[in-house]
């Protein structure tokens, strides 16, 4: 799965360990889902999307 | 969400955020675990280094490491269920593995023993070794999967 995290995390010149803090996570959880290795749950996705103020669909998108 | 919450405390209400809470939880389980090592230590050596065999203080000494045990598996558990998803994964397939590691093993050494193909008695230390181990390079394995 495809997400804009990182994009997003530039733009707001946060850190991987800012988000990580905003979204309840490690750094690693943060690092693992931007480069694609671990697929976020829906519940941190929608964490995510109220947190960007986007919808899931925006952040994330299906390789398939 | 105007601040980012830096540190281990959530300035807005001075609670402890969750890498805050993560730190408290692996500082609760260490402690834990070094009374329950401790107290191990007293229950084996104690009845022969510190009281002389007497048996009232020897099962103090194995009562104290059971109730040690029971607050180190508590404290574990409280640890866990903080972890985040991805660190969840990890810890269950690991644990999967030092289960299923711990059962074929051990029951492979014990048949060893039944049929004295080994010398000496199995000794239940070897499949903790073991079990640890496999727990260790687990989550090594585990962890770099996701780096």
């Amino acid at each position: 799965m495809k997400n804009k995290l990182k994009v997003l995390r530039a733009e707001r010149d946060w850190t991987q360990a800012d988000l990580a803090n905003y979204l309840e996570v490690s750094r690693q959880t943060i690092n693992a889902i931007e480069k694609g290795k671990f697929d976020p749950s829906l519940p941190l996705a929608f964490k995510a999307a109220r947190l960007f103020k986007m919808t899931i669909e925006e952040i994330f998108q299906d390789e398939a | 969400m105007s601040e980012i919450k830096r540190g281990n405390v959530d300035n807005n209400s001075n609670e402890l955020n969750w890498q805050g809470k993560t730190k408290q939880n692996i500082n609760r389980v260490k402690m834990w675990t070094l009374a329950w090592v401790i107290s191990m230590a007293l229950a084996n050596f104690g009845p022969k280094f510190l009281w002389n065999q007497l048996e009232s203080l020897t099962i103090a000494a194995i009562t104290l490491n059971f109730l040690l045990g029971v607050g180190m598996i508590y404290a574990n558990k409280i640890y866990i269920q903080n972890m985040d998803e991805m660190q969840k994964e990890i810890h269950l397939n690991s644990m999967a593995w030092t289960l299923g590691v711990g059962l074929i093993v051990g029951l492979s050494y014990s048949n060893l023993d039944v049929t004295n193909v080994i010398s000496g008695p199995a000794q239940i230390s070897h499949l903790i070794l073991v079990m640890g181990v496999t727990n260790l390079i687990a989550i090594f394995v585990g962890s770099r999967r996701y780096k």
